[in-house]
């Protein structure tokens, strides 16, 4: 079998529209684990919240408050989604998490991989496990653009264009403003922080809350392409936590570039050789463990 | 008395503080008027850094009471205990790596009127106005310090708690310090020093308090100094 610049280049593509997944997860995760301290093992959990938030509001919210004829549009489940998600984030930590930053690494891993599994749990219990569609994509959306060297579908167009608009205002934020200062001096060295006068619990809060946010925006994206099931979080979380080890825990960066590379990786190895495809990921993870183990963009300590 | 002339800005009575099983502190009780420049001398691990951490509400268990200008803080979230106007400058400098010189100098939040503005700091510190864009820990020692302090003198602070500042410093360093805590002192500014550099301190201090184990073991003002010395070189070691 010859292979074509337009196999290649619309694998490529269609690795990059997973890419992006895996950046805006990972970069949640990353932003998380530098103030937090917590590898947060709900994070395919609330990405699947997202999505679930995206479907019911669309079917049925309005039924249940007595308006049958209500449906939450794509774009407001957008923007709700991320909102009710990153409230019930927010009550996580304010609850449940705020007792464990004096402790190791490891118990916040536990808790947040036991709400995984209880989220996940309720949710299968009430849901189809192999998913139910989202029928709420935009007509503007719908329908394929002639990128030159094949025929893209608009709607993965889109969620290529605002994850990258998502991720690089999220970097712009944390590495070049006022705020974002306070982020890293706070990733730093929260202590000193605090004593300058900074309300640090509360950044703390707020912080899970966005990062958290950022992954029901990608459940509700991701909404439309696939399929929404209680375990598309858990199948999702395991190759970001991949792209997090190879990328190194905590640079903002670095999990936003290697969730891209991953993503057209990924794509391009199906060209080449598809049965390795969903492995390669991990192949490269252990190469990386092994000759860096902070990863490509880690400090070494 | 000569604290008397003052008005009190800190009252620490009793003071106890512990990391984990240890016992650092055993019932400090010290006062510092409005003004005032005051030293905590001892050996290391004496407990004086302990001192200055729990004024700021960064030691995790302690007990009795820390008053500032008559507020008392030992209940207060850490956040809120700078902004009855403390400026802190840690042992280590605590100069941020991730953050250029200048958003290490306009991170701490004004908290209270009259601070210096980033202009009147770069007047006086031209090297960190050379060096704004770098990243913070590029600094050399003597910079880092001048950093250290210049992002204090920002917030409007007038309790100044400075931490071993001159600790590692090559000796033209250490009198441009002391030449800016003299002008601090000029302006009215409270200053609480803990120095291991004895010199340094006495010719700025106006009493010294020698930490001992936890505890003060004598507290000396500058006219007693002379004829103390034999006393605090038996503390000191020096």
């Amino acid at each position: 079998m010859e292979i074509s610049f337009q196999m290649v280049m619309s694998q490529v593509m269609l690795g990059l529209n997973n890419g992006v997944f895996y950046a805006i997860l990972s970069l949640g995760l990353a932003v998380i684990f530098g103030l937090l301290n917590i590898v947060n093992f709900a994070h395919g959990a609330l990405y699947m919240l997202g999505a679930y938030v995206a479907l019911l509001g669309y079917t049925s919210i309005g039924p249940l408050l007595g308006m049958p004829d209500f449906h939450l549009s794509y774009w407001a489940a957008l923007i709700v989604a991320p909102l009710v998600v990153g409230a019930f984030g927010i009550v996580i930590e304010r609850t449940m998490l705020r007792r464990l930053y004096k402790f190791d690494h490891l118990y916040g891993l536990l808790l947040t991989f036991g709400l995984a599994l209880i989220i996940q749990g309720v949710f299968t219990n009430f849901f189809n496990v192999s998913g139910d569609p989202y029928e709420a994509k935009p007509e503007i959306l719908s329908g394929v653009v002639n990128l030159g060297f094949m025929m893209f579908p608009k709607y993965r167009l889109w969620v290529i264009v605002i994850s990258l608009v998502v991720c690089f205002g999220t970097w712009y934020v944390i590495e070049r403003t006022k705020l974002g200062s306070y982020l890293r001096a706070g990733t730093e060295n929260p202590e000193l922080v605090k004593a300058f006068g900074v309300n640090v619990p509360l950044m703390i809060t707020l912080t899970y809350g966005y990062g958290v946010a950022l992954a029901a925006f990608a459940g509700v994206l991701a909404a439309p392409i696939y399929s929404v099931s209680p375990v598309m979080g858990s199948e999702m979380i395991i190759t970001v936590f991949a792209v997090v080890v190879i990328g190194g825990m905590g640079s903002i960066m670095g999990s936003i570039v290697t969730g891209l590379l991953l993503g057209m990786v990924e794509g391009f190895t199906k060209v080449v050789y598809a049965p390795a495809s969903s492995t390669v990921i991990f192949l490269i993870m252990v190469i990386v463990l092994l000759v860096k183990p902070a990863g490509l963009f880690g400090k070494e300590s | 008395m000569t604290e008397s002339v003052h008005k009190e800005m800190l009252r620490i009575t009793d003071l106890h503080a512990f990391y984990g099983e240890s016992h650092i502190l055993h019932g400090i009780n010290l006062n510092v008027g409005e003004g005032e420049v005051v030293t905590l001398l001892g050996r290391n691990g004496a407990g004086r850094t302990t001192i200055l951490k729990s004024i700021v509400g960064l030691v995790g268990r302690r007990s009795g009471s820390i008053t500032i200008s008559g507020v008392e803080t030992t209940r207060m979230a850490t956040h809120r205990i700078a902004h009855l106007g403390i400026g802190y400058c840690p042992e280590e400098r605590g100069i941020f790596s991730s953050l250029t010189v200048e958003e290490n100098l306009l991170l701490p939040p004004v908290v209270q009127g009259g601070g210096m503005s980033l202009q009147e700091i770069y007047e006086m510190f031209p090297n960190l106005l050379e060096r704004r864009s770098s990243m913070g820990t590029r600094l050399s020692g003597g910079e880092q310090q001048m950093l250290a302090m210049a992002r204090i003198l920002r917030t409007g602070a007038k309790l100044l708690l400075l931490d071993e500042i001159t600790e590692g410093l090559a000796p033209v360093i250490v009198q441009t310090l002391g030449r800016l805590i003299g002008a601090l002192k000029e302006k009215g500014f409270t200053i609480i020093l803990v120095e291991q550099n004895f010199h340094f301190a006495a010719d700025l201090a106006d009493r010294h308090y020698v930490i001992d184990h936890g505890a003060i073991a004598e507290m000396i003002t500058r006219d007693e100094l002379a004829s103390s010395m034999d006393k605090l070189n038996r503390y000191l070691g020096v």
